[in-house]
């Protein structure tokens, strides 16, 4: 019996594997995130870099060469190596902001569609005002406010993230709360925390799990943006903060593309491959999109 | 004393077109051990009176008067806390198509367990093991606890709901429509089950359908409902027997007999009367074949015939075609 389940399960994960794989778009996304990946983690291992250690005035803007693959910037420091530590960066601010923002989100969401009432009109107006402040400035101010460290950037970006989730999560809650099951669970004298916990999120998880694709690739924008703008954290130079260096050393006039041009590809590819998977996961998780 | 009683209960639905009575002034009791039928048509009120004894009324509907006695203890006042505490653990619900009762991505052996878990301090391992328990108590393997409700048929689900409802040991089980969903073969097994059970377990059940039948089989007594009103109560084989309420004898006579000679079965013509602004008199006189000008005015008191058997109709009895 336990064989058999067990059997069943693998069959189920295999099946899901299989479509991902037909999926272009889930591959293509996949291959690209997970080449980054295992260069945040590998990269600085294998590539010695140190982002203390200037070269001589003859260093400075070196283009490609063998010594440097992508040239030097405008402290004569390798830019591939910057690069490297910066993916690692970019995509841990990224991912952990995505975090904050979906906890918050599920949890309004799932709150506000559950009880309805005037928590759920508070709670939306909260999120109105989420939605349709220019999340730009609030940004900056926010991040001004509590300083430039990678903490703080993490929590702004988390903090202004959620409104769309909790959107999203609101309106499937209001769907579940009225499928018998949950009159089953008041039944049974689950308490409301309960239901909302073990009978309502695991019916929007896989919701909340396609949208975290499509956040994470908003909060790596968002850090980018942040950390151009020289609200970013400059213990960790991040790939926003190589592009703030390469506008403010005037990179572009001097015509060191190897400086300029990398960090911002890369920040193209890493989004691109987080809104390709996004897509890819809302086909395989939402059945009426699926092709047949 | 009996195990539930209730007396004059009025649930109200206040919607935007007005106070629909659902419920108005519905009264009886039950003993221990036994059962009681409710029956009538739809939207007569036989869900909202359930409901109302588990205090599981949508936002919209309220209890506006009248008491549920449940093992000496008001319902009616009880605190929200209170109630759900005695949910499941004195009253359990079988539900109306058990397909939908159950939640869809959490195993259905699982979902016993959380009853039991909610209500009694016994660990996991011990719950679980109940849980296996009561899936042989209703046939099914137990090896089974580990599957997801998709993966059940629909006699199995009603199984599983039926073993659900039993976990906690309940003195009172409300059966809504338990059997509507499924087909006569797994009706019958069900029903035989249900009966079963009851006996064994010495339980209360209020049993709602429409099904007449179902009712003779498994019932002690029978209510008949209409326009959230009692019609008829009392010993179900005086109620099929000797219907004193033309209401009850339509209803008799709308279901055909499986021995009796061809004839085309009856229906009552009309519909059920909004709830919001009921008829005056008494609430049938408008399908009544028997209507008198009293039927119109006044609306009749629920007065007893004979032992265990009280009608709501100034005929008494005396309406024949």
């Amino acid at each position: 019996m336990e064989n058999i389940q067990k059997e069943a399960r693998k069959r189920k994960v295999k099946n899901f594997l299989n479509t991902f794989k037909g999926s272009k778009m889930g591959m293509t996304g996949a291959i690209i995130l997970g080449i980054f990946i295992i260069v945040a983690v590998i990269g600085p291992i294998v590539y010695k870099y140190d982002p203390m250690d200037f070269g001589s005035g003859a260093d400075v803007f070196n283009p490609p060469s063998m010594k440097h693959l992508l040239g030097t910037d405008d402290m004569g420091r390798d830019v591939l190596g910057a690069l490297m530590a910066g993916s690692g960066i970019s995509l841990t601010v990224g991912i952990l902001a995505t975090i904050i923002s979906m906890i918050l989100g599920a949890t309004i969401g799932v709150v506000s569609g559950y009880y309805g009432g005037k928590i759920d009109a508070f709670l939306m107006r909260l999120t109105d005002v989420f939605l349709v402040l220019p999340w730009l400035p609030l940004m900056l101010v926010l991040a001004a406010i509590l300083g430039s460290s990678i903490w703080n950037i993490i929590l702004v970006i988390g903090l202004t993230g959620w409104a769309s989730t909790a959107r999203v999560v609101r309106a499937q809650t209001l769907s579940i709360k009225e499928r018998q099951f949950i009159e089953r669970a008041k039944a049974i004298g689950a308490s409301s925390g309960h239901i909302m916990f073990k009978h309502i999120l695991p019916n929007v998880f896989p919701l909340i799990f396609a949208n975290t694709i499509l956040v994470s690739a908003e909060a790596i924008l968002s850090e980018t943006t942040l950390s151009f703008l020289g609200m970013g954290d400059s213990l960790h130079p991040s790939w926003g903060m190589m592009l703030h260096y390469a506008f403010e050393s005037g990179a572009a006039s001097i015509g060191a593309y190897w400086f300029l041009l990398p960090p911002g590809i890369c920040v193209i590819l890493v989004v691109l491959s987080f809104t390709f998977l996004g897509y890819a996961f809302d086909e395989l998780l939402n059945p009426k999109l699926k092709g047949r | 004393m009996s195990l539930l009683e209730v007396k004059n209960l009025k649930t109200y639905f206040h919607i935007k077109a007005g106070v629909v009575k659902a419920v108005d002034g519905v009264s009886f009791t039950l003993d221990e051990g036994k059962a009681i039928g409710l029956v009538g048509e739809s939207g007569c009120g036989k869900t909202t009176t359930a409901l109302s004894i588990m205090k599981l009324l949508p936002p919209e509907g309220r209890i506006e008067g009248g008491e549920i006695l449940f093992d000496g203890v008001n319902l009616v006042n009880e605190s929200d806390e209170e109630i759900r505490k005695k949910r499941w653990k004195d009253i359990s619900l079988i539900f109306q198509g058990a397909m939908n009762a159950f939640n869809p991505v959490i195993r259905v052996g699982e979902q016993i367990i959380e009853a039991i878990r909610i209500h009694e301090d016994v660990s996991y391992d011990e719950a679980r093991k109940r849980a296996g328990e009561l899936f042989e108590l209703v046939e099914i393997k137990k090896d089974l606890i580990d599957r997801y409700p998709h993966e059940f048929s629909g006699g199995m689900k009603q199984r599983a709901m039926i073993a659900m409802a039993l976990a906690c040991n309940p003195k009172l089980v409300i059966g809504d429509e338990p059997t509507t969903a499924l087909d006569v073969m797994i009706q019958a097994q069900i029903l035989d089950l249900l009966e079963r059970l009851r006996k064994e377990m010495k339980m209360s059940m209020i049993l709602i359908t429409h099904d007449l039948s179902v009712m003779a089989e498994t019932c002690d007594y029978v209510a008949v409902m209409y326009a959230g009103k009692i019609m008829e109560i009392g010993k179900v084989e005086k109620v099929l027997e000797n219907p004193l309420h033309p209401y009850t004898d339509k209803l008799i006579k709308a279901f055909p007999d499986i021995h009796g000679e061809k004839v085309m079965v009856e229906s009552i013509p009309g519909v059920p009367p909004n709830l919001i602004d009921p008829p005056s008199g008494c609430r049938f006189h408008d399908r009544c074949h028997c209507a008198m000008e009293i039927c119109k005015i006044k609306e009749p008191e629920i007065i007893q015939i004979e032992d265990d058997h009280k009608v709501a109709c100034h005929l008494r009895g005396n309406c024949h075609e």
